[in-house]
This record gives structure tokens, C-alpha cells and sequence, in this order.
């Protein structure tokens, strides 16, 4: 069981000209297998510099990334290992798949890279993971990008994020590119597949009734700070902090609405 | 602020669309809207929702007879219902009346309109613009206080006059754009995805200012956007949009209670509840195990 935690992380760039700005401040928290963690706020909170820390894209200015409590590997085989454990499904799945190659392509690379399967085993794996994100994988398979649907592409993105058996992964805003009507498919997808693997999830997004749905627990970040956090539920439909109140009364609610109405 | 006096028409509708189609002339054609009718009435908000590709652009383009080759409209009339009484047929319209009628009739806040102000003129220049292209007896002076009024109007603040795009945020610059849809007094205006790249607190403040300044100017609003659940709160009347056919138009409550056709209930069910029972579609989330099953209604 790996569980990764962020212990007192703070990040901060430098401006030229005008001093540092801080994108995270004192940020703390875990993620541990079999639970989903949310973590909305609007642009330029600092969401998305968390998932670049846990991903090892970026560094903190000061605290510490820790995979079962010894710290996260700067380079190496290590950090090859850590990689392989924590995976990342990205926003937009038409710029996250390279166009010149095969659906077989993206996903038989992390297979081989990290040695998952034999070699002669790397076929049916790639069919079983394209069929696990409920992909037709003889159809697909030796397609390119451009031939997919983003609701279909996602999945590719999401079954090469799972080529590596991961413990945790870090989805950014991974539905809000695509199409209304295809957003709750992928979530669900993820959902299932993150209970079957007992894989720990951090969702990113600014979506407070999704989030509130596809999490356990729900941390709201305002300016690179945490200002509230705890079970989904009780942070949206008991939220203590003022920021998450007006968060919450900013999103579109239609049952609120027209329970308010008086509904004639 | 001295803008315009209440419409002399108050009621009926301002915008009569019937039977339009429109179609993109490639190999094999597109038929982009099929048939779309319906009427705006006036000071109303109309939401018209749908997904990508589902024509809400293309008809609102064809509104405003803005489309280019290889888009052209194969039937249908869409007319405007002046407020001085006469209506102006927009399909017949020729170059010059199309020129006057546009913006001062009817405007348009286009989809991502934030990042199409112009880099290297200030926002005051673009807003006098307007005025030197449709109100040419307008002195310097007076069409520099009207752009400072119309930025008071939208919150901005007329100090920003001497601003350039960059200099406002995303927000900021999305209030520019209606200003500048606003300054010519239109009876109609048409907002695609307005608010779509925003955050929802400033969405929430932009929505507010669109409501009030409807409210004190009376001018009819088509709300385009794929995000049903914010249309549900602003809109009187909502469309539903599908491979270029309005499927259903009702009021907001009855679609939100009563939707008759599978395609908008498919879509309404697409939003999960903020507050709500969370529906059949959203996986129980295991308390603390995997305990399996699909049963909903899981208490804290």
C-alpha cells in the first residue's frame, strides 16, 4: 500500500522586477490507496503547481514530497520507480497524445519502459488495458490520435496512465475539455477503475459538483493555502469557510434555484 | 448616464426566426441548423444550449448575418421587430443596411471575445471606435465621455480608458467586450460561451451585471453556452440544440422539471447536482471499504 504525502510544502517563484510570488503555501496533506481527493479552486490557486510537485516537474521552495515516508527520489532509477508509481491522466487529450503515432504506440512505450510485461506479453496487455478503459481495442488499436473522439482519447490517456499498474494518480481537470454529455462517462470510468485497483486518486478541478461527487474528501485552496478541508459532503453542503461558501453560491445550482422560486 | 429611452415597442417579440437552415458547402455539405424557428421576445433572456458542433454558433452567425462561404443560409427568414415599429427582414438585408443595422440593433459578444481585443490600442480606442464607425457626428469629446460612462457601466471603471488589453484580467476584459456590445444601446444581444473561460466567482459577477443591465436597458438577451445548469438559472426560456435541430424550447422550469425530449433529459443528467441527491449515474463512494453494490443515498 503506497501513500504519498506533502509535508509543509511551499512554492515560490521569483518575478523579475517585482519580488517573489508565492504559488503554495505551507500546503500539506496525503493521499492514500482506495480514496479520491479533490481539490478545487479557481485559476492561479496553485492546484495545478501541486500535481507539477507531485510529479516531480517542478520543485518545492521548502517542505517535502514522501512516497511511504522516505522522500521522493530527485533522479535515477528511483525516480524511475516513483514515476512508475505515480501517474498522471492530463486536461487536454488532444494535446497529450503525439499524432504521429499508433494508440498501440502510446501505450506499449510505459509498458516497455518500465518492464511491466515479457515482450511477447506486451500485445494483449495493450489490448486488455484499451479494453479495461472500455475501449474497442481492434478497432483502436493501430489508429492514430486524430481518428479519436476527445471522450476517446481521455481513455487512451487514461489506460497509458494505468500501462504501469500505478498505485496513485493525479488527474488535472481531466474531463473539462471535453463534451457535456461524455464528461460523466470518463468520471465513472475513473471512479471504477480507481475502486478495482485501490488506487489513490487526486482530482483536480474546478468543478465544485463534480468534485463533491467523485471525492471522499474535498481540500479548497485559495492563493497557494488550504483554507478548508474534510469529507466531500460536509465541505460543500456545510462549508465553514467564508471562501468555499462563495464558491459554492457562485457555481450554477438549478435544484437550489428553483426550490428557492418557491416552485409553482 | 444619457442612453436611451424605453423602447416605444414593450412587448411582443423582437427577433422572429422561422424555418432557417443553414448550410456549410463542402464535400459532402454540412447542414449545420436544419429548420430552426423560434421568436425572442422582448427584454427576455433565451438560452440556447447544446454541445460542440451542434450549430448554436452557426445559427447565431447566421442571426447576425455573419457567415462566410462556405456557410450560406438555404432558407428561412429571420426577422427583427424594430422598436419604432417597422421590421426589417435580416435575410434581404444589403451591404449598406446590414452595416447600420448590426451592433446598433443587435450585437454581439463573441465566444473568446476577451482575447480578440486588440494588443496595441488601448481599450478607450477600441470603444470610441464603434462610435466613429456608426455615430460620425459625434465630437472627440463626446465619444470619449460615453466609452468612460459605458466602462462605469460594466464595473470597470472609465480610469481604465487609458488601459490596454493586457493590462486587465481575463474578467476585466470580458466586461470590455460588453460594454462595447452595449454602447450603441442594442435591442438585442447575443452572448456565445461569455463566461466559459472564467472563473465562477467572476462569472457569477458578470451574470449579475448582464441581469441588471438588461434590467435597466430592456434589451433582449440569446445566451449561448453548453453549461445547461447556469442557463436553468439565468434564462426565461431555454433551447435545446442537437445536429443542428432545436429539440425542445421551453421555460427554464418546465425544462428543468418536465423536459419532454430524451436528448435534453440525457444532457440535464450530464450535471451532477451540487447540492442534490447525488443521481443513479454517480457511483457511491465506498465509506471506508469497498463494500460493492450501486446503491445510492449513502449517509455521512
Amino acid at each position: 500500500m503506497t501513500t504519498l504525502e506533502l509535508r509543509h510544502i511551499t512554492k515560490r517563484y521569483r518575478i523579475r522586477g517585482a519580488g517573489t510570488m508565492v504559488a503554495l503555501d505551507d500546503v500539506s496533506f496525503r493521499l492514500v490507496p482506495g480514496r479520491t481527493l479533490g481539490l478545487v479552486g479557481q485559476s492561479g490557486s496553485g492546484k495545478s503547481t501541486i500535481a507539477k510537485i507531485i510529479t516531480q516537474l517542478e520543485r518545492p521552495t521548502s517542505g517535502q514530497v514522501l512516497l511511504d515516508d522516505s522522500p521522493v527520489p530527485r533522479r535515477g532509477r528511483a525516480l524511475r520507480r516513483y514515476r512508475r508509481q505515480v501517474q498522471m491522466v492530463f486536461q487536454d487529450p488532444f494535446a497529450s497524445l503525439n499524432p504521429y503515432h499508433t494508440i498501440r504506440h502510446h501505450i506499449e512505450r510505459p509498458l516497455r519502459l518500465h518492464h511491466i510485461v515479457p515482450p511477447e506479453g506486451v500485445d494483449a496487455e495493450v489490448r486488455g488495458l484499451l479494453r479495461r478503459v472500455r475501449l474497442d481495442a481492434d478497432a483502436l488499436i493501430d489508429r492514430r490520435p486524430h481518428e479519436l473522439s476527445g471522450g476517446q482519447r481521455q481513455r487512451v490517456a487514461i489506460a497509458r496512465a494505468l500501462a504501469c499498474r500505478p498505485s496513485l494518480l493525479v488527474a488535472d481537470e481531466p474531463v473539462s475539455m471535453l463534451d457535456v454529455s461524455i464528461r460523466l462517462g470518463v468520471l465513472t470510468l475513473l471512479a471504477d477503475l480507481q475502486r478495482e485497483e485501490n488506487l489513490g486518486v487526486l482530482y483536480i478541478t474546478h468543478d465544485l459538483a463534480t468534485a463533491r461527487h467523485f471525492s471522499d474528501d474535498l481540500m479548497v485552496l485559495r492563493a497557494g493555502k488550504v483554507v478548508e478541508r474534510g469529507p466531500a459532503d460536509d465541505v460543500i453542503l456545510h462549508p465553514r469557510h467564508p471562501y468555499t461558501r462563495a464558491l459554492r453560491d457562485a457555481s450554477p445550482d438549478p435544484a437550489q434555484h428553483f426550490a428557492a422560486a418557491g416552485g409553482h | 448616464m444619457s442612453v436611451a429611452h424605453a423602447p416605444a415597442r414593450v412587448t411582443g417579440p423582437v427577433l422572429t426566426v422561422s424555418d432557417v437552415s443553414i448550410r456549410y458547402d463542402v464535400d459532402p455539405p454540412v447542414d449545420a441548423v436544419r429548420h430552426v424557428s423560434f421568436t425572442l421576445g422582448r427584454g427576455e433572456i433565451l438560452g440556447l444550449a447544446g454541445e460542440s458542433g451542434c450549430g448554436k454558433t452557426t445559427l447565431a452567425y447566421g442571426i447576425q448575418r455573419l457567415l462566410k462561404p462556405p456557410a450560406v443560409i438555404t432558407g428561412g427568414r429571420a426577422v427583427f421587430h424594430d422598436a419604432d415599429g417597422t421590421d426589417i427582414d435580416l435575410t434581404g438585408l444589403d451591404d449598406e443596411d446590414l452595416r447600420a443595422f448590426r451592433w446598433a440593433k443587435a450585437s454581439m459578444v463573441f465566444q473568446g471575445a476577451m482575447n480578440a481585443l486588440n494588443p496595441v490600442a488601448t481599450i478607450g480606442h477600441q470603444l470610441t471606435d464603434v462610435f466613429l464607425a456608426h455615430r460620425p457626428d459625434m465630437t472627440h469629446r463626446e465619444r470619449t465621455t460615453r466609452a468612460g460612462d459605458l466602462l462605469d457601466l460594466v464595473g470597470v471603471g472609465r480610469n481604465r480608458l487609458r488601459s490596454y488589453p493586457h493590462e486587465l484580467s481575463g474578467g476585466m476584459r470580458q466586461r470590455v467586450m460588453i460594454a462595447m456590445a452595449l454602447s450603441l444601446t442594442p435591442q438585442v444581444m447575443i452572448l456565445d460561451e461569455p463566461t466559459t473561460a472564467l472563473d465562477v466567482l467572476v462569472q457569477r459577477e458578470i451574470l449579475q451585471q448582464i441581469s441588471d443591465l438588461r434590467q435597466r436597458f430592456g434589451f433582449s438577451v440569446i445566451f449561448i453556452t453548453h453549461d445547461l445548469p447556469l442557463l436553468l438559472e439565468i434564462s426565461d426560456r431555454i433551447a435545446i440544440m442537437r445536429d443542428g435541430s432545436l429539440v425542445e424550447l421551453g421555460r427554464a422550469e418546465q425544462i428543468y422539471r418536465h423536459a419532454a425530449h430524451p436528448y435534453t433529459r440525457h444532457l440535464l443528467s450530464s450535471f451532477p447536482s451540487l447540492t442534490g441527491e447525488r443521481g443513479s449515474f454517480v457511483p457511491r463512494r465506498p465509506a471506508a471499504t469497498a463494500a460493492g453494490g450501486s446503491g445510492s443515498g449513502d449517509p455521512r
